[in-house]
């Protein structure tokens, strides 16, 4: 089955929401709506977002910070703070099952064994006082009724899939005797441990030496291979998409913005936000002979969700802006290129309301 | 941006998660945004009009009731209340609530006094340490550790006894026990502050440590200084009164403690004239550390980005 | 370093610090105005010169000063920490007749306010902005505030008119004639007040200190991880967050050895225990030096010795410290 059929039937099952259910996803989520209480407004974090990832499959969740990509990992978790955060409405559903309405000791039984997180911060993410075989073999007793020796020798052979040498030695370290990269393995091993449906990592490389995150996504991709497990890769790097995900979800001030297959989404960006992403990633083929492209970046900084007024909430840092973008928000919509896009660039009546504005320069 | 980012236990790393968090602090000048921030605080508010109170109660007193403190009035152990004597008479008979007014006066003065002192020396060993590292903070530091070993009360208990028991032995010897905690505190934030980008700018630019650690440091480090030393004023109060209480201070001086040190005998038979002056500490005590909660609020820099 | 070689240095390191002690002490002494031979002739009801120039001589208090001083520390190696002309007895003797009342009731208040503070510090950081966290604050105001002797003296009162159930002076009946297990108990029934007088101080403080340390301890990643594989919620409380918690607290803990005995010396004056606070007081009065400096220096060497201990525990919380 082709990516695009995917996302046409997820469109249509949380459009029509018929009875039948696809059982080729084993996560969806549909009109997720998060909001915040600060001291003086409720703020919304997550606005009517949706998606459906497959077995097997991997989803790239892609954002500057603060645009909500953490808080769709979180609300999948049930772990969102709260208070001050709330799950307003919207369903996530684990297979069949609705996981927004299970009790927290429910959740917690799918945490770690159905759905596992890994963090940006592989130096405070591991418990110090513990070692890193006690924190693996945890979660397998957690979840498995196994005795504590078996339980880490399951520890061990995790550290052995990560590739972690000498796994026997490891499994009595402490956190603070490995260093960033080891320590972000030990995080994929616990992640793993429970063989999840469904791993999501947070930005998993972002505190790691490039040469050390080039190893983490093949690590990833080697283990995806072998265990079938679904990845919601959270990242700003557009590179490591490229790398490792199949569809890709462009999120800004908590909406998704552009939605579509990696492939397509590369190449044929609709969304000037996704456009700006792409342009903002170096070209490292160009030889000193050929003029090097300077480094564009996109103007400005994500708006404060507090004052998010009644238009776009990118129009205030689009070049193709106009009238129409500030008064109204666009809605996600198959736009010419065939896929989901939220811009009235490529609404139907653009041309009227827009007519110089050419797609796709920004 | 690294250099900022040193950790301290009241700094945190700046928000990475995708929480949308609000900026609501945008416009005010941090001085008015650290008095709103502890004007807003009731608690502190409640500490500092309690604490003004206190003070005239004991400062404008002799003017509304100008009893001498020392003159025996009445029979001994009239209770609160009889015989026109809002707070009894003591073992002596002497009227209490004019003992009030007099010892809170002293009470109050040698709290501040010996808290300067400690505040000085400890300022000046904390900074020296801070400031130039390696063997002299070593050094100081060894020293520091030497004075917290000797429980305070007791060295001080011995330095009053051998140099006998005057307003000013005590003075001096509650200072030069409590500075250790001050020391400290500079010391850490000198360690921090000494790394930041505008302090190797003034060095670079070959200016002399005395300049560096008095103009450029020190008051970059004062806001842990300053709730320290409010806190050393509580606990000063608290330490005078324990000497008293025990028989060590000046005899011809009345403070709080003295009057529950040569009531205490009686407590049985007369526990006001030991309750009262307990009361009168715990709500200047009380007062003081509620200002140094709203103090230690309004300039910590963590707290006051979370509003 | 392995474990020992630390704890070897600490001990070395605790050694001088005594010794250093054992100068200040010396210093001070000659430093107050008068000195042995003065208190001996005013024992004695009076003597002139020639006498006080003999009994300086006798106690070497001519020599230089270096030479006082050598004697004064070899003394001390051998246990010999002077005489008591006031209670005519080896200051040696005095002090290990009152050091365990003492310890007993340092350590004891010590016991209760670490375990004490530290479950009403957690119970409060469960729910922070909740109606016991705010009441375990205001407790640890009332106890930062109250001066320990209004404490106990308050505590006496009301033991006294309105529940008599706990003895308010003494460590023993000395009437009672029983099997050592009455005595014992006797012992800790008379403990209870000074044990919780001492106690309420340093309970405001574990409290308000392991609250915070929780809540701080409860935002870090690893605890976001701990959910994150399933931990149950109680099981991320006491296994995941108070091990990393309790390190604050026991560092804390650990400084405070000085200020309990500090507190214990009030304490034992308001309710007649007799150790050495109270015995420091009796001396203090009673301007009987040699008695002041071995109670001073005793109470360093508790002081440093609980440092030691604490220093240990600290080590076997957290493998991350290794030294320093």
């Amino acid at each position: 089955m082709g990516e695009t059929d995917k996302l046409t039937q997820s469109s249509q099952k949380t459009e029509a929401n018929t009875a039948k259910v696809d059982h080729n996803f084993i996560l969806s989520i549909a009109n997720l709506v998060v909001e915040f209480k600060t001291r003086t407004d409720t703020v919304r974090v997550l606005d009517h977002v949706s998606f459906d990832i497959s077995k097997g499959e991997t989803l790239g969740i892609v954002g500057e910070s603060g645009c909500g990509k953490s808080m769709t990992a979180l609300s999948i978790m049930g772990l969102i703070p709260s208070p001050p955060g709330r799950l307003v409405s919207g369903s996530i559903k684990l297979g069949e099952k609705e996981i927004t309405s299970l009790s927290a000791e429910q959740m917690r039984h799918i945490r770690g064994s159905e759905i596992s997180m890994i963090f940006q911060e592989p130096m405070s993410s591991l418990n110090p006082v513990f070692t890193v075989g006690e924190q693996i073999a945890e979660a397998v007793r957690l979840h498995e009724k196994v005795s504590s020796k078996a339980a880490m020798s399951r520890a061990i052979e995790m550290l052995k899939a990560v590739d972690i040498p000498e796994p026997e030695v490891r499994a009595k370290a402490y956190p603070h005797e490995l260093s960033g990269g080891m320590r972000q393995r030990v995080m994929i091993a616990i992640g793993l441990a429970c063989r999840p449906r469904i791993l999501i990592a947070d930005e998993p490389t972002t505190a790691l030496d490039a040469t050390v995150q080039a190893q983490i996504f093949d690590l990833l991709g080697d283990l995806q291979r072998e265990t079938d497990t679904a990845i919601v890769l959270i990242t700003h790097d557009m590179g490591a998409i490229a790398e490792l995900a199949d569809n890709v979800a462009v999120m800004y001030a908590g909406r998704i913005v552009e939605q579509g297959p990696v492939e397509v989404i590369l190449s044929n960006p609709q969304h000037p936000y996704t456009q700006g992403l792409i342009e903002c990633v170096p070209h490292l083929e160009a030889s000193p002979s050929t003029e090097r492209k300077p480094l564009i970046e996109i103007p400005g900084v994500v708006p404060s969700l507090s004052d998010l007024g009644a238009g776009c909430a990118f129009a205030p840092r689009c070049a193709n802006c106009f009238g129409h973008c500030l008064t109204n928000k666009p809605s996600l919509e198959r736009g010419t290129s065939g896929h989901l896009v939220a811009c009235h660039l490529y609404t139907e009546d653009h041309v009227n309301v827009h007519p110089t504005a050419s797609p796709g320069t920004v | 941006m690294s250099n900022l980012d040193t950790p301290t236990p009241n700094s945190s790393p700046p928000s990475t998660t995708d929480q949308g968090e609000v900026d609501s602090t945008k416009t005010l000048s941090p001085m008015k945004e650290m008095a709103f921030m502890f004007l807003r605080n009731y608690e502190a508010m409640f500490g500092l009009i309690l604490l003004l109170g206190i003070a005239a109660f004991t400062f404008l007193g002799p003017l509304l009731y100008p009893t001498d403190p020392f003159e025996m009035v009445w029979a001994p152990f009239t209770y609160p209340g009889e015989e026109g004597f809002l707070f009894g008479t003591d073992y002596l008979g002497r009227d209490l609530l004019a003992e009030m007014i007099a010892g809170g006066r002293v009470s109050i003065a040698i709290g501040l006094s010996a808290a300067a002192i400690s505040v000085v020396i400890g300022v000046f060993v904390g900074a020296l340490a801070g400031y130039y590292g390696g063997i002299v903070e070593e050094a100081l530091m060894r020293f520091t550790e030497f004075f917290q070993v000797l429980p305070t009360l007791l060295f001080s208990m011995v330095i009053v006894a051998l140099f006998g028991a005057s307003l000013w032995t005590v003075t001096f010897a509650i200072g030069i026990v409590s500075w250790p905690a001050v020391a400290r505190v500079t010391r850490s934030e000198f360690l921090r502050i000494r790394e930041l980008e505008y302090v190797t700018a003034a060095r670079s630019s070959s200016a002399r440590d005395g300049y560096l650690i008095f103009r450029v440091i020190l008051p970059n480090a004062l806001p842990p200084i300053i709730v320290q030393a409010n806190l050393m004023v509580g606990s000063a109060i608290l330490f005078e009164a324990a000497l008293s209480f025990l028989g060590l201070s000046d005899p011809n001086v009345m403070s709080w403690g003295q009057i529950i040190g040569s009531n205490r005998t009686y407590i049985l038979d007369a526990g006001f004239a030991v309750a009262i002056p307990g009361f009168a500490i715990f709500l200047t005590v009380l007062s003081i550390s509620l200002i140094g909660d709203g103090l230690n609020d309004a300039l910590n820099p963590k707290l006051r980005q979370r509003g | 370093m392995s474990f020992w070689r630390v704890t070897a240095k600490r001990i070395g390191y605790g050694f001088l610090l005594l010794m250093s002690v054992l100068v200040l002490n010396f210093v001070l002494m000659s430093l107050a105005p008068g000195d042995i031979a003065d208190t001996i002739a005013g024992e004695m009801g009076g003597a002139d010169e020639q006498m006080l120039a003999e009994i300086r001589e006798t106690y070497g208090l001519d020599q230089p000063f270096h030479v006082q001083l050598w004697r004064y520390l070899s003394r001390v190696f051998v246990l010999d920490l002077g005489f008591s002309y006031f209670y005519n007895t080896p200051v040696t003797t005095l002090i290990l007749e009152k050091l365990p009342a003492t310890l007993l009731l340092v350590f004891s208040a010590q016991i209760v306010a670490i375990i004490s503070g530290v479950v009403l510090g957690v119970m409060a950081a469960k729910k922070p902005n909740g109606l016991f966290s705010l009441s375990v604050t205001l407790i640890a105001l009332f106890g930062f505030a109250a001066p320990v002797f209004w404490t106990g003296i308050l505590l006496i009162i009301l033991f006294v008119s309105i529940f008599p159930l706990f003895p308010i002076g003494g460590i023993m009946d000395v009437t009672l004639a029983g099997s050592w297990w009455e005595h014992t108990l006797d012992v800790l029934h008379h403990l209870m007040l000074p044990m919780i007088t001492l106690a309420s101080i340093f309970v405001a403080l574990y409290s308000r200190l392991a609250r915070a340390s929780m809540l701080e301890v409860l935002g870090a990643d690893y605890i976001r991880t701990a959910r994150a594989k399933g931990v149950p919620e109680r099981s991320v409380m006491y296994r995941h967050a108070l091990r990393n918690a309790l390190a604050p607290v026991v560092t804390v803990a650990g400084l405070q050895f000085s200020a309990v005995i500090s507190g214990a010396v009030v304490v034992e004056t308001v309710f007649s225990w007799p150790g050495l606070g109270s015995l420091a007081l009796h001396s203090i009065l009673a301007r009987d030096t040699p008695t002041i400096m071995g109670i001073l220096f005793c109470s360093a060497l508790v002081v440093v010795v609980f440092n030691i201990l604490t220093d240990m525990t600290l080590r076997l919380l957290d493998p991350r410290i290794k030294s320093g």
